[in-house]
């Protein structure tokens, strides 16, 4: 069975427009998360971590005068773009792209006399691949705040099974007045920047990002091997986790069993830890039942706020970073822990050999996906 | 396990014209009637008992109504679930709008917000059925029988599931369109992006 | 008061979708949560909502809900104590 690997990582996030730039901020604990008071029609302050939007239209300005793309376009558009630009190959049928949203253009829907078809993802995903001229049709993936790095996995699984040799995945969501009302009629925000894991903690912090990579069975200049996934539902509740961790806890198992590792060789996992009170618990959990608990772990959240669709791949960008410079980066927002189990979380950033490392997420409707990475020697 | 395994498709389901047609038998017809009401009559005269179904949006609805009849005789828990559509939620996200519309009548309804994600439908069905197994929710503008078959071979013969539950389950605005089939390593209909389009035309 | 709590009823069979239940079937101090009506997290999230929609109450705390939501007595109760509407 083919090995598959990940060899072009990039991202556009508040943080900055390269990963370079975003690794910087990250070791300077610089956070993506401020105050923002005109992101809704109410006008109520929230934190969030937005892009901006004058570096957005002049790095989007630097590469394309086209002034028809959407504003999440042009971001997924600069976050492949770097990546497209040093393939080689010819952009056939046997290259697959892959985008994970969970709202795509939404905002779409607040112009009243819009047409709905610029709300549909895959006119979304056309928008992006006519860009860059790909000719498979685009496969849209849209699962919760599993969808970004759900989208490694089945890119991962698409070219094991022999459909394609090469994929572009790229991820993002946009903070929207539809995401910020309908987080806030769960009572899920908090006032304040999130604190994953933390006793105080109170409820999300929303962010928006893109991020891109670009999946394949060539290894050369592969940046990390994706050995082994799992993507298992709670079966429990279409918005609360499972108490037991369930899922989490049968897709790393999952992953796991595929990668033919066990928890002790595991050297660090970026977690979801959205910071409300039932995840990043269940999470604690779901370690616990695996012996994962004293593996150092994370949350980016605090850096980026939740973003959605994005989070999965983007984090695992980072995450990729954490590989190659053998770096676990601090959890930002973290003080005192908030959860019943004991857990490792990072609280300062500082250097680890890293060989493996395990990405994890979880989303509304009981989703759950886990995807093991190895250091590419 | 090899990559190469040939599996079957071992049960169809259409929901479509106010119609449920099970392995080519019609199970159950009405005149024409919108979603909702179609859905509920369909409900009572499946003989479910299920609450909640009335708390899911039209999306869920139609699946579930789709697995129900796939999964009323099925032992496999082991059974993952791939799904896709044209429209993901934007049927229920609409709705979802119009509660944050207006300023001044601004209550954005949690259980609306809920169903503006298309792996929900999946959620309630994983829930009903307490699959927890393998699940993704894929957008295309068509059913797109070559990606369908190709995943759904690849979680079975990977050993990432035993069978898998496959739907395409579309709805928008009273039009919905559902066909869902499982797939297993042993059956006579071979599962392919042919035998896919060919039931999906029927 | 009485009034009120038939209000209620109904609001919460229309606005919690409880398909199969009359206004007949809720008793005044049945457990909305847990065993008796078996409403859950949403449920509870969407009867904030109604309080501030339907009677002008914006709980400044979520977490009162539990209290609040025990039964129809309970929030009956509370809504005419703290209504705007």
């Amino acid at each position: 069975m083919n090995e598959v690997f990940i060899t072009g990582t990039n991202c556009i996030t508040p943080l900055g427009f390269d990963v370079t730039t975003n690794i910087d901020n990250i070791v300077n604990g610089v956070s993506g998360i401020r105050q923002h008071q005109h992101l809704t029609k109410m006008g109520l302050p929230f934190y969030a971590a937005a892009v901006d939007n004058a570096e957005l239209d002049k790095a989007f300005a630097a590469i394309s005068s086209e002034s028809s793309y959407s504003r999440l376009e042009k971001m997924m558009i600069l976050a492949l773009s770097p990546i497209v630009r040093t393939f080689q190959k010819p952009l056939n049928d046997k290259t697959a792209f892959i985008l994970s949203t969970t709202k795509g253009n939404i905002a779409a829907l607040e112009n009243t006399d819009g047409h709905i078809e610029s709300a549909h993802l895959s006119q979304l995903a056309k928008n992006v691949a006519a860009f860059f001229q790909f000719s498979a049709e685009p496969i849209v993936i849209s699962n919760a705040c599993v969808s970004g790095v759900l989208a490694i996995s089945v890119a991962k699984r698409l070219i094991q099974s022999g459909m394609y040799e090469n994929a572009f995945v790229v991820a993002g969501d946009e903070l929207t007045e539809f995401v910020l009302s309908g987080f806030s009629s769960f009572q899920a925000m908090s006032d304040e920047p999130c604190k994953p894991y933390s006793k105080n903690r109170k409820g999300v912090t929303l962010g928006e990002a893109t991020a891109a990579v670009l999946v394949t069975s060539n290894c050369e200049n592969a940046k990390a091997k994706i050995i082994g996934d799992g993507s298992i539902n709670d079966a429990n509740h279409i918005s609360g986790p499972s108490r037991t961790g369930e899922g989490l806890f049968r897709s790393i198992e999952s992953a796991m069993k595929e990668a033919k590792i066990g928890p002790q060789q595991i050297d660090y996992i970026s977690a979801h830890g959205t910071a409300t009170p039932f995840n990043d618990e269940m999470e604690a959990v779901a370690l616990n039942r695996l012996h994962l608990q004293n593996v150092p772990m994370n949350s980016l959240k605090g850096f980026y706020g939740h973003t959605l669709g994005a989070s999965g791949l983007l984090e695992t960008v980072i995450g990729i970073e954490s590989l190659l410079q053998n770096k676990l980066f601090q959890s930002l927002g973290y003080d005192e822990s908030g959860v019943s189990q004991s857990i490792n979380v990072i609280e300062k950033t500082s250097e680890k050999n890293i060989q493996y490392f395990l990405k994890t997420a979880s989303g509304f409707g009981g989703c759950n996906t886990a995807v093991i990475f190895e250091k590419v020697n | 396990m090899t990559l190469e395994n040939q599996n079957y498709i071992t049960a169809i389901c259409s929901i479509r014209n106010n119609e449920i047609i099970l392995d080519g038998k019609l199970v159950f017809k009405t005149e024409t009637l919108d979603f909702s009401d179609f859905s509920k009559k369909a409900y009572q005269h499946l003989g479910i008992s299920y609450p909640k179904f009335f708390k899911m949006d039209n999306l869920s609805k139609l699946a579930f109504l789709g697995a129900e009849m796939l999964l009323q005789n099925e032992q496999e828990s082991d059974m993952a679930l791939v799904f896709a559509n044209r429209s993901s939620s934007l049927d229920t996200d609409v709705k979802y709008q119009k509660s944050i519309a207006d300023t001044a009548n601004y209550f954005p309804s949690p259980a609306v917000f809920v169903y503006t994600l298309p792996n929900i439908c999946i959620g309630e069905i994983s829930i009903r059925h307490q699959l927890k197994s393998e699940n993704s929710f894929f957008i295309f503008d068509a059913f797109n029988p070559q990606l369908m078959a190709n995943y759904a071979d690849v979680l079975i013969n990977t050993g990432k599931a035993t069978k898998v539950l496959c739907g395409w389950t579309e709805i928008f605005n009273e039009e919905y369109n559902a066909f869902l089939y499982l797939v297993a390593a042993e059956g006579t209909l071979t599962h392919n992006k042919h035998s896919l389009e060919t039931a999906y035309n029927e | 008061m009485e009034a009120l709590k038939q209000e209620l009823k109904g609001k919460i069979i229309e606005v919690l979708n409880l398909e199969d239940i009359t206004v007949a079937d809720i008793n005044d101090d049945d457990a909305l949560f847990g065993d008796g009506l078996g409403l859950d997290s949403i449920d509870a999230l969407e009867l904030i909502v109604m309080l501030d929609k339907d009677y002008g109450i914006k709980l400044t705390d979520p977490k009162d809900g539990k209290n609040i939501f025990k039964s129809i007595e309970t929030m009956a109760a509370y809504i005419a104590a703290n209504r705007t509407k």
